[in-house]
């Protein structure tokens, strides 16, 4: 028997009011007349105009949008083939070390990976900047979109890769006409994950990034440390408005796919 | 009956299709095959039989190309099938989860492998209808697996496999997944199947009834060993052990020391105080030879005085009935502690039948009903 | 078995991100270690000695002859580096006790809603997720401040006549880990529970036991594992913390994470705050065993 008891109906109002009152009081102050953050002055958009006419935001959000897609499209390659090669790649040496390598980054401080991807820069003498912000994204990305593939692929049938084999596809064949058609939902979801891990990573751009490369999350940081600003206020309110509108639409369209798929089998049940 | 004409495995000019020789599969330390032997015809319907871990799925993935062995030879037609990749022999799997491709329609599906090969694209077509007028799916052709019942799941299945026209089609336990009304309806359909496209069968299952009933032979192995193969009758009616008396149907194990009785006969004393068990066993037994005599229930008859015309009668109590509805089973012990089954066809209405709990009945048998097992 | 084209396929699949991770994971740590055990040098790189690989094998040899332990001994006798290393394990410690402290009741809730609430709830979990660490950082900046939404509302309450100060405290540091791991507590938890069985309560209820009584009996020992693994979820990122500190904490929070990133870029001593990298990594292996362990053993325990 499922309930709702007192008990539990105060602790979720409770919990989620925490989860979600600073994000609206947030929110709410992105559109205040007063540059006081606190002290509510009447409705107005101006910060958001502002926030418009700032090139240096507005150059930041754009280097952070380039990043993002380069590094999350590589770290989907890289992170489904390193998915694959775990799930179904038998023996070969030095498994254990590649394993530990795909998981080290997921619990690495960030401030480790950060600084020592620096130090491999300068000792090899590359300059830094977007390119370097974007191999650093990459290798931790990658690991994260394989945990997400992977955890697909463990539970895919394997027999339905044989079916392919055994009906005669090559193996290439039936991991692109089999395997990725039914690990695209993962394969997608993992991307979703890298392009949000880069858009929102401070510390490891902060150490790859160089002078010539600022990220809006560098941006956001340097200005943050002098104090709350309402044009930070409008511009956390985009960004939770981007996010809320892709997760919503992401999760209405999956639950709409489940509901579909659950009446088309009732279908054939009573056929 | 075509079964009763058709045994290759008998003619010595008959060649085989497939050849396992001396075949070992080791998994690490597992050894899954264990120095196997074993030759299947051209249009057999092949049943390997035993329970889960005795190795037939594994001999089933070496045919399909997903396993090779650690040691032997595997021919088809006469060629050594190790250095074939999967995809490019011609044997052909259903497999027991189906394993159909859950994001193509049930008319891609079965043009899958179909498509992999160099039909034409009107060929392709014409194949796919034809399957699927044989599985009788042709209304669901562009439906998916997920949108079809689980027998249409099954029938796609099949259709896929059979598709490319195999040399050879494998069956992992293909009706495990079916209540059991559907699965002795598919059963006839296999055999149906089979028999119309003349394609050769090996079909894995762990029934033994499913493996009775659609094979032509049972293989019924154990711990990577074949034990017997033989026809369904002779498995039944001879086993070669105890193993597979007990494995198939359900069977009463006597043991005792065999003694010479004349005529071919053997007597077993099995019990003291008890007159020996007269009985015909295959081949030679020496005098004194420890054997385990096995009878089927079906073959004991059950009745409340001496059946003097029978070689072998006991007496004992009734311990038990089993009512199952066609048949009954009498669990009647004897004084020497022995328990023995004893099967008998209701062909009149419960309220005549002549014994119940705790009466006195007398247990008979022929001198070959049973047999006597020296391993 | 399979083609050459095939195998071939099959190598580069597995060489491809291999040696991605080999040059930008792997190499990178060497490099770290190497500058841990290098000096301090007024130069560009500021560290010596560099390996010139035109001095050849006695070059080399010259290089691991300069090499030495000596800022592992300098973090050992700067009390610094010694508080910052505990006082990092304390907050972690602390905030993940107070995550859990929150989680639980949420996870609980989550579990005992009705089913069609479910998925909904889930996804309001999950949602802060994807929403920018730094700003949800950010967002109790305005919270805790001296004229701070939370001192108007307790001033307003009554509860205090002066304001608090909160932000640049160590409890602002709680408050800030609570709120951005507690999806990571909450989510293990409540999956574990989600799982459990109701007949379990009921057949403890029917054995005698009172609500509260079946709730310690059963389902904490039943839910240990979900409890367990956001824990170490919670608490491994935290010792590393560097955004929190810097953002809500005060100068004299000491957080490794912080005191790396300072070595790093104010005082430019590579080789300490590679040593203070090391010493971080070899202070996490313990709990991610441990987690590997708990994770392997719940993945052992469904088969």
């Amino acid at each position: 028997m499922r309930r709702l008891t007192w008990f539990n109906a105060t602790s979720l109002t409770l919990g989620f009011a925490f989860l979600y009152l600073p994000m609206l009081i947030l929110i709410v102050f992105s559109f205040n007349a007063s540059k006081l953050v606190t002290v509510w002055a009447g409705f107005s958009t101006q910060w958001y105009g502002e926030l418009l006419r700032n090139e240096a935001f507005l150059d930041a959000a754009w280097v952070t949008l380039k990043v993002g897609l380069a590094s999350s499209t590589l770290a989907t390659v890289l992170g489904t083939m390193a998915a694959y090669v775990m799930v179904r790649g038998g023996r070969f040496f030095g498994r254990t070390l590649f394993s530990g390598m795909i998981y080290a980054p997921l619990v690495m401080p960030e401030v480790i990976t950060g600084l020592s991807l620096l130090l491999l820069f300068i000792s090899i003498g590359l300059d830094r900047g977007v390119f370097t912000i974007v191999l650093a994204h990459t290798t931790f990305s990658m690991c994260y979109v394989s945990v997400v593939v992977s955890s697909r692929l463990v539970s895919f049938d394997r027999s339905i890769e044989e079916a392919a084999l055994d009906l005669g596809c090559t193996p290439f064949d039936a991991f692109r006409s089999v395997t990725l058609p039914i690990i695209a939902p993962a394969v997608i979801s993992g991307w979703l994950l890298a392009f949000t891990l880069s858009l929102d990573d401070l510390v490891i751009a902060s150490f790859t990034a160089g002078p010539s490369a600022t990220t809006l999350p560098i941006k956001i940081f340097s200005s943050v440390r002098l104090g709350v600003s309402p044009e930070i206020n409008a511009l956390s309110t985009i960004m939770i408005g981007i996010v809320a509108v892709g997760v919503i639409t992401a999760s209405l369209v999956s639950k709409r796919m489940i509901a579909r798929q659950a009446r088309d089998e009732q279908q054939a049940v009573h056929s | 009956m075509a079964q009763s004409v058709f045994a290759p495995w008998a003619d010595p000019n008959e060649k085989p299709l497939i050849q396992f020789r001396n075949v070992t599969k080791r998994f690490g330390d597992f050894t899954a095959i264990d120095d196997l032997t074993l030759d299947i015809f051209r249009r057999e319907f092949f049943a390997l039989l035993g329970p889960s871990g005795c190795g037939k799925t594994t001999l089933m993935r070496m045919l399909a190309g997903f396993e090779a062995p650690t040691e032997g030879t595997i021919t088809l037609d006469g060629k050594d099938i190790s250095p074939v990749p999967p995809h490019k022999r011609e044997v052909n799997m259903m497999f027991q989860s189906y394993a159909l491709f859950p994001h193509l329609t049930v008319y891609d599906n079965i043009a899958f492998g179909l498509k992999r090969s160099d039909m034409s694209r009107d060929e392709i077509a014409a194949r796919v209808e034809q399957m699927l007028k044989m599985v009788q799916l042709q209304k669901f052709a562009r439906r998916k697996p997920h949108q079809i019942s689980g027998g249409q799941r099954q029938r796609v299945a099949l259709a896929r496999s059979l598709a490319k026209a195999p040399k050879l089609l494998l069956l992992d336990e293909p009706l495990g997944a079916l209540d059991r009304k559907l699965r002795e309806e598919t059963q006839f359909e296999l055999m149906d199947i089979q028999e119309k496209t003349g394609t050769t069968f090996v079909i894995v299952t762990h029934d033994q009834e499913e493996a009775m009933t659609v094979a032509s032979r049972v293989a019924v192995m154990d711990h990577g060993k074949v034990i017997q193969v033989d026809t369904p009758d002779r498995i039944y009616e001879t086993p070669n052990c105890v193993y597979v008396a007990d494995f198939i149907g359900d069977v009463n194990l006597i043991e005792g020391n065999a003694y010479p009785a004349g005529d071919d006969r053997v007597s077993i004393e099995w019990a003291e105080g008890q007159p020996g068990i007269i009985a015909t066993p295959a081949g030679a037994v020496e005098a004194g030879a420890r054997i385990t005599f096995a009878i089927r229930p079906e073959k004991v008859a059950i009745c409340r005085d001496r059946p003097e015309d029978l070689p072998n009668a006991v007496r004992g109590r009734i311990l038990d009935i089993a009512y199952l509805g066609n048949i009954s089973t009498y669990h009647v012990a004897l004084p020497s502690g022995h328990v023995i089954k004893a099967q008998t066809a209701n062909d009149r209405r419960i309220a005549r039948r002549s014994f119940t709990w705790e009466d006195e009945v007398w247990l008979g048998w022929t001198a070959t009903a049973g047999v006597v097992l020296t391993q | 078995m399979t083609g050459w084209g095939d195998r071939l396929r099959g190598r580069i699949v597995v060489a491809v991100p291999y040696l991605w991770l080999m040059l930008l994971f792997m190499v990178p740590f060497g490099i770290v270690l190497k500058i841990s055990l290098s000096d301090y040098a007024v130069s560009i790189p500021p560290y010596t000695p560099t390996l010139d690989p035109s001095a050849g094998w006695s070059g080399f040899q010259d290089f691991l002859g300069e090499l030495d332990f000596e800022n592992f001994v300098w973090l050992t006798q700067d009390a610094l580096y010694w508080k910052a290393y505990l006082s990092s394990l304390k907050i972690a410690v602390i905030s993940t006790a107070l995550t859990l402290l929150v989680g639980y009741p949420i996870a609980y809730g989550m579990a005992n809603a009705p089913d069609e609430w479910r998925p909904t709830l889930m996804m309001l979990v999950i949602l802060p997720f994807w929403t920018s660490f730094l700003i949800r950082v950010y967002a109790w900046m305005g919270i805790l401040s001296q004229e701070g939404f939370l001192n108007q509302f307790l001033m307003w309450t009554g509860l205090t006549a002066e304001p608090l100060t909160i932000l640049n405290t160590n409890t602002a540091v709680y408050i800030g880990i609570v709120y951005t791991y507690l999806p990571f507590m909450i989510l293990p938890i409540y999956a574990t529970l989600e799982k459990l069985d109701a007949s379990l309560l009921e057949a403890a209820a029917d054995l005698g036991c009172t609500r509260v009584q079946a709730f310690w009996l059963v389902t904490a020992p039943l839910s240990k594992s979900g409890v367990i693994a956001g824990c170490f979820l919670v608490f491994i990122p935290a010792i590393g913390e560097f955004v929190i500190p810097s953002l809500l904490g005060g100068s004299r929070t000491l957080m490794i994470g912080k005191v790396l990133w300072e070595e790093f870029f104010s005082n430019r001593d590579w080789p300490v705050a590679s040593a203070v990298a090391v010493i971080l990594l070899m202070i996490l292996v313990i709990p991610i065993i441990l987690f590997q362990r708990n994770e392997q053993k719940q993945r052992e325990a469904e088969q």
